[in-house]
């Protein structure tokens, strides 16, 4: 007799009535390829845990904000932000899709020189710039955004040490209805700083004021706060014209969009509340085409946005460890990758995918890593059918932030994995070793052999 | 290890605690278990029946019967005397 596929006992309470604080169920088949290629044999191939890229999701994604924007305003350019992701592939995929480089540290400025991008497609943003890093970017014609007054004048006095006239931005922070307002970076519009220093630069021949920048906030889900913020920047690029006689080239809106993840704390999943590419697209384009520009002199708007471009092409493969039963009688399953590889499960209730055929049944489960620390909580509650130990499981929406702030902690970092446009498997990050963690380390002698 | 008299159990995997009021849902296997303590099986003898009719080994199956009785223990469904006996 042939037998049954098992599958574990459960039993669950029903809360007839009220509203099930874990959420509801989503998963309803298993999530067993990414872009024709299955779970099973990556991990088999590339060992568990492990992060996957589409290309093609990527490709996808940008085009879909570039037509966005194109078929609303004529002068738009993407700049790829090296913070998001900078593994090296991912970043030469923005490249070819023709986006610049935006960078926040000389270490990302090399990165984005060593891609190939040319000096004068690099934005350099961030609050800290050093003499050296300033020197190359004044040379290399890079777009440099100041973000302080102390940076304005070490930037005047090493132009005029070098000789060579400096293409900078003035990074400007607003209230745009938005709280807290993100007043840290850059010369606030309100208080009459950022009109400050644009005209302290105006005045000086030693820097060609080349744009307008600002940053609002990080996952933004009010669209219209851009339109404030793009009215805002757009009043600022007239008074130049109005007094100097000199237009503003580009206009930075920044990044801030947000993904299709679901901010932990939040109502309804991050697919229902996120705005789309043409509501973003909309209210900035609208704002600075009905704000008095000639047609002529209409600035270039520029997008630095990362996350919403990048995260939807990540995974992140696992297997299950352990299954136990807390304390309280919630189900818990232990994975094998925590926060240390997904950090960003700090910041959301991630979608999680069992990679295998399971029944309609399911279970409120925490999700742990396998970190001996206590705050190692993947998912604090998630509905789930039985997972079994050696099962697979895959987290979807994990490519912005995670390979840039994971951290080598406990473990070993996990290889990453880019599926290209023909489905082709290329490795773009080995997985960590030993010796490869242990390369800058350095033993004292007097600290060689001991006896316990 | 015995299901208390007055729990109502139906085909599709609905239990009713009438003395609670509460209900709650089982899974096929979990149905067949406690359909099996209800007719006064064991939990060896449970335990050698899923392993007869199910593709599992025996480690699991051990391991998921205790987590399982541990359950209906929490949730109220086994006579009180009986639930201190494993």
């Amino acid at each position: 007799m042939k037998k049954c596929q098992y599958e574990r006992p459960l039993i669950q309470r029903l809360n007839v009535g009220l509203m099930n604080k874990f959420g509801t169920r989503t998963e309803y088949v298993p999530f067993t390829h990414i872009d024709g290629n299955s779970i099973k044999a990556l991990l088999a191939a590339y060992g568990s845990p492990l992060f996957v890229i589409s290309e093609a999701t990527i490709r996808q994604t940008l085009r879909d904000a570039q037509r966005a924007f194109r078929t609303r305003y004529p002068k738009v350019q993407f700049a790829w932000s090296y913070k998001t992701n900078y593994l090296n592939a991912v970043c030469c995929v923005f490249h070819q899709e023709g986006s610049w480089a935006e960078v926040v540290s000389g270490f990302e400025y090399q990165k984005a020189l060593k891609n190939g991008v040319p000096g004068n497609k690099i934005i350099f943003n961030g609050p800290d710039k050093t003499v050296g890093e300033l020197e190359l970017a004044i040379k290399n014609s890079s777009l440099i955004h100041i973000d302080h007054l102390d940076e304005l004048y070490m930037l005047k006095e090493l132009c005029m040490k070098l000789e060579l006239k400096a293409r900078v931005a003035v990074r400007v922070n607003m209230d745009t209805g938005v709280y807290p307002i993100w007043d840290r970076f850059g010369f606030n519009y309100e208080n009459g700083q950022a009109w400050d220093a644009i005209n302290k630069i105006m005045l000086s021949d030693m820097m060609d004021l080349c744009g307008l920048h600002c940053h609002i906030g990080t996952f933004m889900l009010t669209p219209s706060a851009y339109a404030v913020a793009a009215y805002k920047m757009a009043d600022l690029a007239l008074g130049v014209r109005q007094k100097f006689n000199r237009s503003i080239q580009y206009i930075d809106m920044g990044g801030g969009f947000a993904s299709k993840n679901t901010l932990k704390g939040s109502y309804l999943p991050g697919v229902d509340v996120s705005p789309s590419f043409d509501q973003y697209a909309e209210a900035i384009t609208t704002a600075i085409l009905n704000a008095g520009f000639g047609e002529s002199e209409l600035p270039m708007i520029v997008l630095e946005t990362g996350r919403a471009l990048v995260d939807e092409a990540g995974f992140l493969l696992g297997t299950v460890i352990a299954n136990k039963r807390l304390g309280d009688g919630r189900r818990a399953t232990v994975l094998d990758f925590g926060v240390n590889v997904l950090f960003t499960s700090f910041w959301y209730d991630h979608k999680i995918s069992p990679a295998q055929d399971f029944s309609r049944y399911t279970e409120d489960t925490v999700i742990f890593g396998p970190l001996c620390m206590n705050i190692d909580v993947v998912r604090e509650n998630v509905p789930l059918p039985p997972l079994n130990r050696g099962d697979h499981v895959v987290v979807h929406t994990v490519g912005a932030y995670n390979l840039t702030q994971w951290m080598q902690f406990i473990s070993l970092r996990p290889a990453v994995v880019m599926i290209d446009m023909n489905d082709q498997l290329h490795i773009i990050r080995e997985r960590e070793t030993m010796s490869s963690v242990e390369k800058d380390e350095r033993l004292p002698d007097y600290l060689t052999g001991f006896k316990l | 290890m015995k299901i208390k008299r007055n729990i109502a159990v139906s085909d599709s995997g609905f239990v009713f605690n009438p003395t609670t009021g509460e209900s709650f849902s089982t899974n096929p296997i979990g149905l067949e278990i406690i359909m099996a303590l209800k007719s006064h099986q064991g939990p060896a003898q449970i335990q050698a029946s899923i392993l007869d009719r199910y593709t599992t080994d025996q480690v699991t199956v051990e391991k998921d019967l205790s987590d399982f009785f541990d359950m209906l223990a929490r949730l109220d469904l086994l006579e009180q005397d009986e639930k201190n006996q494993d």
